[in-house]
């Protein structure tokens, strides 16, 4: 057996035995089944009634060249017995797969932290194409940790032998017996995870779930046999306390799919999705595809223009149209989104945003895209913007999107972005029945003389009426050129254009009447910093928030859900607090925009790296702010 | 027998005045979807007409029945969410060839290869009139315009081929003042079950003016223009003319009868199903051969829309539409105070 070393036993900064919260990161080739791993890993975790939070962070290619740096994938997941907020700032567990992995990984690690390494794959070959001279693992890199480098590769082959495996097939099993490992460190049960192995591979060959299963054992089984006196040690985390409830762990896309779903429900239409693939929205395009017993269509355009316009075709037809991209493709829905704004019919338009501007970075994450959102199309074209701040929320502000989409007939653009989409929490599984149902009428009452104006509005919310083709006795003609405001027909007229302008401006901004007023998610409704947020950086700001104010910091977290239109007291709010400094992954865009409405003096802290804001950063940006 | 009321061409007519240039070729063929639409017996609420943008896609505006005026080459995909969402709806697809051919153009192959139930109506004339008369993709080489002052250099589109090449199952050819003879393709064009491609050109009086007068105008017509019927041979030119396939060449030729009987001067029998003969047509040269119109080709197939209703029905069926069950699907675990139990 490879024999564990242990390097400098830094004993004070070493993890105690029974922590509050544990950050492990998975890193390995893209082709290692990292990602596989890390989500199995999560299910353990969230059935072992721990809170948790995860950041998958993979490379773009699919498999890029083996060994290499920018191959390399990560998963990071932090857990524990305590309110979890974000994925954690720093890892104290790397589990290092090859040289790039580590490479690539351990800047980030805690020091004292533990190194689980295979060596097996640090050969020649690797170390050189991770760009090492001599073997970390050998040469003092890594004193000041803690590591344990065993032959993974050589113990998978071994363990998956009897199942009669390739050499190949068996060495893809490597992380399977690096997931054993990690659930004997923190006393698992590994049956969920062999029955979710059975269903997952059980379809394509049983001779993969016997090798997975074999490599799990072995892992597993490594751990109960290790020396006592090696930095391998178990440690037991208690169950966290969470709100009494049925919970499961979700992704971000999985509670935008299943919010809509809700959604539509709550209006009474059949939901239509006119999508092109994109990451990282598709798999909301993908989840959505299998609900067919939920009046679900979906429909894979030809290209992100036919997407949204397939969608607003058939909320045109009086379906629930929506279409879900990232911002390319939302880029290339612009002129479209014009269109439902002067045809005023309701549409979700779901930007999962990434790394921008073009291409940019789209397996990364971003916030990047609310001046597009608010601003970004031709003409006074004014919809609506809401964000979600976590997978969880997703589910919630899913279906807000559809609530105010049917009730103001009206695009409806949410936020979410790659972290959210990916990442992974427990989720307090809602009652449907506890929502209130918004259903639908569509007007259907034939004019006793003239025609229909279907420009008509609701006098309170100024939404106009929303007529089915198929109704008799109200055949009428919309489009993207201007209506008169009080016949529907085409009208050049300068005083109707002015006033069917400010009719659709009065429109959306009216919908902050109709929406929450804005909470504080912690501290004081006044005080001397108030820190604002909107989508994923919640969690971050959260933990900043609660630290500094734990040493007595006079600060709040506000968090904005509604973007557009902000809500009607937040200005407000704003002008409680000497000071307002607004985190965003992005070069100030909510700063703009609070700006530019409140004419107070917002104070941008930004980072536009791809990943996600550590809450040491936030700390020291409120720590300095106050000062 | 219950009273169907009788529409007539009139009650097709919306109420907004007519805005294309005085002599424009649309005229006709909005008269002529107005009858068509009147002799099939169409439900004006049951109708939707879909556009782009130019002068053809002000169409919707001037028929009594639904009517959604898009944008810039968007028609097509509109009008797959409306028919994906409504089957039960009659859509015709109102475009030109810069609105269906450049910036749609993407959509238009897209909508062909599905096979969408519906009817596309191409305004063919050869110009962008809208945008004051640059040349089209459908535009000749060397067609002189404000963006081409020194002649386009750029090769034309031929619509049909186009179609056909997209995997089109219904492929059809008028003009304008073909009035006689349009209402009866588009007749054929709406009891098509697909997408029902129907080219018309259409003379641009003030960018274009003359474009088809080769074969279009009055006295050209009778010997360039061969209307395609059925099972019948093909003849032009009051039946003294016909078209032969040269076996050896596998191209068309024309033929004069002299006296001869069709067959005997091995006239081709006209088989809409043929996809090889229906390419020879579209692509006859205007000059040496006479132009073809009516249903060149009409060989159905599933429609995308029936498909999709059909597998959402089929998955569907037996499913209970339970979201809390959905919600709850899978590895959960529940807190009760101080109860925790896994359900994995």
């Amino acid at each position: 057996m490879t024999i564990a070393v242990a390097s400098t036993p830094t004993t004070e900064i070493n993890p105690p035995a029974s922590p509050e919260a544990v950050v492990m990161r998975f890193a390995g080739d893209s082709g290692d089944g990292i990602q596989l791993t890390g989500s199995q890993f999560t299910l353990s975790t969230a059935l072992a009634g721990n809170d948790l939070a995860t950041f998958p962070d993979f490379p773009a290619e699919i498999r890029a060249p083996q060994g290499t740096t920018f191959g390399v994938s990560a998963f990071q997941i932090n857990f524990g017995s305590t309110s979890i907020d974000t994925a954690g700032d720093v890892p104290d567990v790397l589990m290092a797969m090859n040289p790039a992995a580590l490479k690539v990984n351990l800047a980030a690690l805690r020091p004292g932290g533990l190194i689980i390494a295979d060596a097996g794959a640090f050969d020649e070959r690797n170390l050189e194409k991770a760009g090492y001279v001599d073997n970390p693992l050998e040469d003092g890199t890594l004193a000041p940790y803690q590591v344990v480098a065993l032959d993974i590769a050589r113990l998978t082959l071994e363990a998956v032998k009897p199942v009669g495996l390739s050499n190949r097939d068996g060495l893809r099993c490597k992380a399977m017996w690096a997931l054993g490992l990690a659930l004997w460190m923190f006393d698992r049960d590994r049956q969920p995870l062999i029955d979710s192995l059975k269903t997952k591979f059980g379809a394509k060959s049983d001779k993969l779930v016997a090798a997975n299963v074999a490599a799990l054992n072995a892992g597993h089984a490594y751990g109960e046999n290790a020396e006592i006196g090696t930095p391998l040690k178990q440690v037991r985390l208690p169950r966290a306390e969470m709100a009494p409830g049925l919970y499961r762990t979700v992704t971000g896309g999985e509670t935008v799919a299943l919010g809509l779903v809700a959604g539509s429900q709550l209006a009474g239409l059949p939901l239509f999705l006119g999508s092109y693939p994109i990451t990282p929205a598709s798999p909301i395009l993908h989840y959505l595809a299998r609900l067919k017993e939920y009046e679900v269509t979906t429909f894979q355009a030809e290209d992100e223009i036919a997407a949204i316009c397939s969608a607003i075709g058939a909320s045109y037809a009086g379906q629930l149209g929506v279409t879900t991209s990232s911002g390319p493709g939302i880029a290339l829905k612009g002129e479209a989104l014009g269109l439902a704004i002067m045809s005023e019919l309701p549409l979700v338009v779901v930007n999962v945003q990434r790394g921008g501007p073009s291409t940019g970075l789209p397996t990364k994450t971003e916030q990047s895209d609310l001046y597009q959102a608010v601003y970004g199309r031709n003409g006074d074209a004014p919809l609506v913007v809401i964000a979600a701040r976590s997978p969880s929320d997703c589910f919630e502000v899913a279906i807000e999107a559809v609530r105010l989409a049917v009730q103001f007939m009206t695009p409806v653009i949410l936020l979410t972005d790659g972290y959210i989409a990916n990442a992974a929490e427990p989720w307090r599984i809602p009652d449907l029945a506890a929502y209130e149902a918004f259903p639908v009428t569509f007007f259907d009452k034939a004019p006793s003389e003239g025609k229909v104006n279907p420009y008509q509005r609701d006098p309170e919310t100024l939404k106009r009426i929303w007529i089915k083709p198929g109704t008799p006795g109200l055949t009428h003609r919309i489009g993207g050129i201007e209506k008169s405001f009080s016949t529907g027909a085409i009208s050049y007229d300068s005083a109707n254009h002015q006033k069917m302008t400010d009719t659709r401006k009065a429109k959306i901004d009216g919908i902050a009447k109709f929406i929450p007023e804005q909470d504080v998610a912690l501290g004081e409704t006044r005080g001397k910093l108030a820190v604002v947020g909107w989508g994923s950086t919640y969690g971050s700001i959260q933990q900043a928030v609660r630290r500094v104010r734990a040493r007595g910091g006079d600060v709040s977290h506000i968090h904005v859900r509604h973007l557009w239109p902000l809500p009607r007291n937040l200005g407000a709010l704003l002008k409680g607090y000497e000071r307002v400094l607004v985190p965003e992954m992005n070069t100030g865009q909510l700063k703009t925009v609070l700006r530019d409405q409140f004419l107070i003096d917002a104070k941008p802290f930004n980072k536009v790296s791809g990943q996600p804001f550590m809450v040491a950063e936030i700390e020291a940006a409120i720590e300095q702010a106050l000062a | 027998m219950n009273a169907i009321p009788k529409f007539t061409a009139a009650d097709f007519a919306s109420d907004q005045e007519v805005r294309w240039c005085p002599g424009c070729g649309d005229y006709s063929i909005l008269k002529s979807v107005q009858r068509t639409l009147a002799e099939i017996g169409a439900r004006r609420e049951n109708t939707v007409c879909i556009s782009g943008i130019g002068c053809s896609s002000r169409f919707p505006y001037y028929v009594e029945t639904y009517g959604y005026h898009t944008i810039h080459g968007r028609a097509p995909a509109i009008a797959t969410g409306v028919k994906l969402a409504n089957p039960e709806l009659d859509v015709w697809i109102v475009t030109g060839d810069g609105d269906g051919l450049s910036i749609g153009g993407n959509h238009m192959l897209h909508l062909l290869r599905r096979n969408l139930d519906c009817q596309v109506l191409l305004f063919n004339n050869e110009i962008y009139g809208l945008t004051k008369g640059q040349y089209s993709p459908t535009s000749r080489s060397g067609k002189h315009s404000p963006s081409t002052p020194f002649g386009s250099v750029d090769r034309p589109l031929n619509p049909c081929a186009f179609a056909l090449g997209a995997g089109a199952r219904f492929i059809a050819r008028s003009y304008d003042l073909a009035q006689s003879k349009t209402p009866e393709i588009l007749a054929r064009a709406h009891a098509h079950r697909g997408t029902s491609f129907v080219e018309i050109y259409q003379n641009c009086i003030v960018y274009n003016d003359g474009a088809f007068e080769k074969f279009a105008g009055k006295k050209a017509a009778p010997d360039s223009q061969l209307w395609l019927e059925s099972g019948k041979p093909m003849l032009f030119a009051g039946g003294n003319k016909g078209l032969r396939l040269n076996r050896e060449t596998w191209a068309l030729e024309v033929v004069a009868l002299d006296g001869q009987t069709p067959e005997a001067a091995g006239i081709l029998v006209h088989d809409e199903t043929n996809n090889v003969i229906a390419k020879l047509l579209i692509d006859m040269p205007v000059g040496n051969f006479p132009v073809a119109l009516g249903v060149i080709y009409c060989n159905p197939a599933p429609a995308f829309d029936g498909a999709v209703a059909e597998q959402n029905r089929q998955v569907a069926a037996g499913k209970k539409r339970d979201l809390n069950a959905l919600l709850r699907k899978g590895d959960t675990w529940s807190v009760e105070g101080e109860v925790f139990e896994a359900h994995a």
